[in-house]
């Protein structure tokens, strides 16, 4: 039961030929059609008891028209020809041609492998099991000791199908199943609370579990709350900042992702807006888009406008080799899709999105990188971060951090945000270690709408970094 | 009654003995225009339905949801809410609301004009609002998007055991992010105007507020670390109080996870924070007659110049804490199953206009915008740290553009350092109102 790739597709292909025709009844010069059928369930488990569980399902369809510049675009719940067929007069009207003209489509069916095949469907687990899975978290983080406040454990399963077809002839279809699992844990000390938690999460079935030890999750969640009670206020000012392994993709995700999204380019709001070719970071530096990446959280088969994923390298030995392309910006500059079209459902026009990025490796031992700072902030797990393209000022945030004295790791620090220039930073990087890891199940915003993505990087040190605490 | 409501209140007739069955019904139109160098980027116009089910039974709830509201959609939806019910942990507080004889206030807040609003005038309003920011000020290099977006939604709550509630209201929502530039220098700035229907908009204010913001930042240097009053506009209080709204819901007392749990009747800010959630406002953006599980919305003062007067409930949570439900019953629209939340979350107006406040702070920074408010603020710690640009404050003037630095503090210190609240409350597009706000001191960490 790797998945259902031969059952029958959301949309009949001869439907499909008809509504897209529809669509370029009024003079379209392109049409697409995105069908989605998405099913999910959440089980959260708080303070020793199932709080919550709640399943859905969803369907519907997407279908975008674009004239010149000018994209119209409507949605319908109702995935019958008729209720397409309205959508598609919707999202034509909407792009407004100019003038009338029947088009034949000819449609050429291709499912690409999928980079993460399923083994288990988690709807096809029995829920009474997926109850156990955090009744076994609860139990070992309790284990932990110490004074727990709350333990929360927040289990999610995903189950999207697509198809998308448009008149260039491209009818794809994709099965992504997604499953993830959050735990975090609430200590309380003589100084206030603190927070603790671990997240794993991947593009496969319900198999994640036999590959991962929850009760050591848990426990890692519980013993990261309870050892920041002891945590000192972080320091305020610029500093050394060296991050652990697998924690701290979103440095990249913030300081050079988004900025390399060519919508962003394609209207100059980005730093490295016209400069590819250019050294823009420092020679160490490799950095990766990969689609492909099997059942990381970012892995696609196809992207959401029907092109295959694939492995894009951004910056090579520090310089700027290319940017990111959804359709819409490839299609302005002549050249194709670099399968990073995405969009959060149905309901939304797809962009420019990343999937998987990541910094290759590098040749240092990552223990001697600490020893060779004699001052500085250890990151060893990064939350959230957030950027403004246009000045490429990035802040994220640290959930487990450490003061760096004399070579050594010395205490743990309280929760802040880092903030740094994109290009800058990227020059600062000033060692890489050679302990590659990809880190845990991102959610990316991006003009509201949120796709999962993944990150990864091996230990690195950047040579000046402003951590926003308080200590004085 | 509302064909939504009706449709709500068979369903939950649909319910076995021995259960209780809620149905929550949503419906909205939405329309989004974007305009890019005087042509439309893109239109997009469709209505979407969705209606989630929750289902109590011998102490347990389940819940489901679905994205159509056909018949035989609603009933494998309840089933697999039941389904699920079977799998919670059964405690004597899980239930759904009765009614508890709260008259709601009567708002409107549907316009007709807004519906009746033809398509062209929708895209003439960002087309005019992008050449209005580009005229702006010779610095403008460019308007990155200028946007307009519009919603109807009608919603229905009903249960089994007699609640019964609907409601509708319309918006809409003009913007432009702008880009100021000298030579390789760039700057973005956000403006926008909002209301109800179009005649509530002022497209002069989005755009001068994008092109002021944007300009005023061009020269922007990295200040050297410091501890300093900080000043924040409107817009940055609002996320402030959005916060603050979350940390005061009554079931994070309950889950012993509250900065301010056995707090209440102390000072726990200064005597300047008079904070209030009131959706009975109907200037507010989150403004409605009933709260997500069909009870008339209330006005909540959570704290009262300075003391901390109530938490915020759902019906299980005050159920849990023995308490009546504040009516703060909110859901992150038909997919999710309520939870305690703000609507319309403000502070008191101070007496002084935000030009008074500058003079009485005198030297500090004023932080236009600040990012990182997911990654770097930890409710439960109360630690808070976001990245920020502003201007210095000098003399009570306004001086040097500054950015790349963050600002620092926790939640308990930052209430009880309010110097200063300002009498120019903003009812802006969010759960919170703005107000501009001095705070005595927080670390500003830079070069």
């Amino acid at each position: 039961m790797t998945s259902t790739r031969t059952a029958a597709p959301l949309i009949d292909e001869g439907v499909t030929a008809r509504v897209l025709r529809q669509a370029l009844a009024t003079g379209g010069e392109f049409a697409e059609v995105f069908a989605e059928d998405r099913r999910g369930c959440m089980l959260a488990f708080d303070d020793g008891r199932i709080e919550d569980i709640s399943s859905g399902h969803e369907r519907g369809a997407g279908i975008r028209v674009v004239v010149g510049n000018t994209t119209g675009f409507a949605h319908t719940a109702d995935l019958s020809e008729r209720g397409l067929l309205a959508a598609a007069e919707a999202a034509s009207g909407a792009a407004r041609g100019a003038e009338g003209g029947a088009r034949q489509v000819a449609l050429s069916r291709s499912a690409p492998p999928s980079p993460s095949p399923a083994e288990v469907l988690p709807a096809g687990v029995a829920k009474a099991k997926k109850v156990e899975l955090l009744c076994r978290a609860d139990a070992a983080a309790r284990a932990a000791g110490g004074d727990l406040r709350q333990l929360n454990a927040n289990y999610r399963d995903s189950r999207r199908q697509v198809l998308v077809a448009n008149s260039d002839g491209v009818f794809s279809t994709d099965d992504q199943v997604r499953i993830r699992l959050g735990i975090s844990a609430v200590a309380n000390g003589d100084t206030g609370m603190q927070t603790g938690s671990e997240i794993v999460g991947a593009t496969m079935g319900f198999e994640l579990f036999d590959r991962h030890d929850v009760e050591g999750l848990a426990r890692s969640a519980a013993h990261r709350a309870l050892s920041k009670l002891r945590a000192r206020p972080a320091p305020s000012g610029t500093m050394p900042v060296v991050i652990k392994a697998g924690t701290g993709g979103v440095l990249f995700h913030e300081a050079c992702g988004h900025g390399l999204e060519a919508d962003h380019i394609a209207k100059a709001v980005s730093v490295f807006t016209g400069r590819v070719g250019e050294q823009v970071a420092s020679p160490l530096v490799t950095l990766v888009d990969d689609g492909t990446m099997s059942h990381e959280w970012g892995a696609l088969a196809i992207d959401d406008e029907g092109h295959p994923t694939g492995r894009n390298v951004l910056i090579e030995n520090g310089v700027l080799t290319d940017y990111m392309w959804d359709w819409l910006r490839a299609r302005k500059e002549g050249r194709g899709s670099s399968g990073n079209g995405r969009r959060q459902s149905y309901q939304h026009l797809p962009m420019v999105r990343m999937t998987n990025t990541f910094l290759m490796n590098g040749e240092e031992d990552p223990e001697e990188i600490i020893r060779q700072t004699p001052h500085g902030v250890y990151v060893a797990q990064l939350g959230g971060g957030q950027v403004n393209t246009t000045t490429g000022d990035f802040v994220f945030g640290m959930r487990e951090a450490y003061l760096i004295e004399n070579g050594g790791i010395t205490e743990p620090i309280r929760d802040a945000n880092l903030i740094g220039n994109g290009p800058q930073v990227l020059r600062d990087i000033d060692v890489i270690g050679n302990d590659f890891a990809m880190g845990f199940p991102g959610t990316c915003g991006k003009q509201g709408q949120g796709v999962p993505v993944g990150m990864g990087q091996p230990t690195l040190r950047v040579r000046g970094l402003t951590i926003g605490g308080t200590a004085r | 009654l509302s064909e939504l409501a009706e449709l709500a209140e068979r369903v939950a007739a649909w319910s076995h003995d021995g259960e209780c069955v809620e149905v929550y019904l949503s419906r909205g139109t939405d329309t989004e225009v974007r305009v890019y160098e005087g042509e439309v980027e893109s239109l997009s116009s469709a209505t979407s339905v969705g209606g989630g089910i929750r289902v109590v039974s011998g102490g347990r709830q389940g819940f489901a949801y679905a994205g159509a509201l056909d018949d035989e959609v609603m009933a494998e939806t309840l089933e697999e809410a039941r389904s699920n019910a079977q799998f919670s942990t059964a405690e004597p507080w899980v239930g759904l609301p009765e009614p508890d004889g709260t008259e709601p206030v009567p708002l409107d807040l549907w316009r007709d004009e807004l519906v009746a609003w033809p398509a062209q005038r929708k895209v003439d309003a960002a087309l005019d609002l992008e050449r209005a920011v580009r005229a702006g000020d010779p610095r403008i290099r460019q308007v990155e998007s200028a946007r307009w977006a519009d919603s109807s939604n009608e919603m229905a709550v009903a249960s089994s055991i007699g609640v019964l509630a609907s409601g509708r209201s319309t918006a809409c929502y003009l913007s432009a992010v702008a880009v100021a530039a000298d030579g390789t220098e760039s700057k973005v700035a956000h403006g926008y105007t909002v209301g109800r229907c179009p005649s509530d908009l002022v497209p002069s204010m989005a755009a001068d507020d994008a092109v002021n913001r944007a300009v005023r930042m061009l020269g922007a240097t990295k200040p050297r670390s410091a501890y300093l009053p900080v000043v924040l506009e409107p817009r940055v209080s609002a996320q402030v109080l959005s916060l603050l709204g979350s940390v005061l819901s009554g079931e994070r007392v309950l889950k012993r996870v509250s900065l301010f749990s056995d707090r209440l009747g102390e000072a726990v800010a200064a005597p300047a924070v008079t904070l209030v959630d009131d959706p009975t406002m109907p200037a507010a953006w989150g403004a409605a007659a009933f709260d997500d599980e069909g009870l008339a919305c209330r006005r909540n003062v959570m704290i009262d110049a300075g003391v901390l007067r109530c938490f915020l409930y759902d019906s299980t949570s005050a159920r849990r804490a023995g308490r009546y439900s504040t009516a703060s019953a909110v859901r992150a629209g038909y997919r999710s199953a309520p939870g305690v939340g703000v609507r319309a979350v403000h502070l008191q107006p101070g007496e002084v206009s935000p030009e008074e406040l500058l003079a009485q702070v005198g030297d500090g920074i004023l932080v236009q915008s600040v990012t990182g408010m997911h990654s770097g603020v930890n409710p439960v710690s109360g630690d808070f740290s976001v990245g920020a640009e502003g201007l210095l404050v000098r003399g009570g003037e306004l001086a040097s553009p500054v950015r790349e630095l963050t600002i620092a503090s926790s939640i308990q210190r930052m209430l009880q350092g309010v110097s200063a609240v300002a009498n120019d409350i903003e009812w802006l597009p969010s759960r919170a109102s703005g107000v501009t706000l001095a705070i005595s001191e927080m670390s500003m960490s830079g070069a």
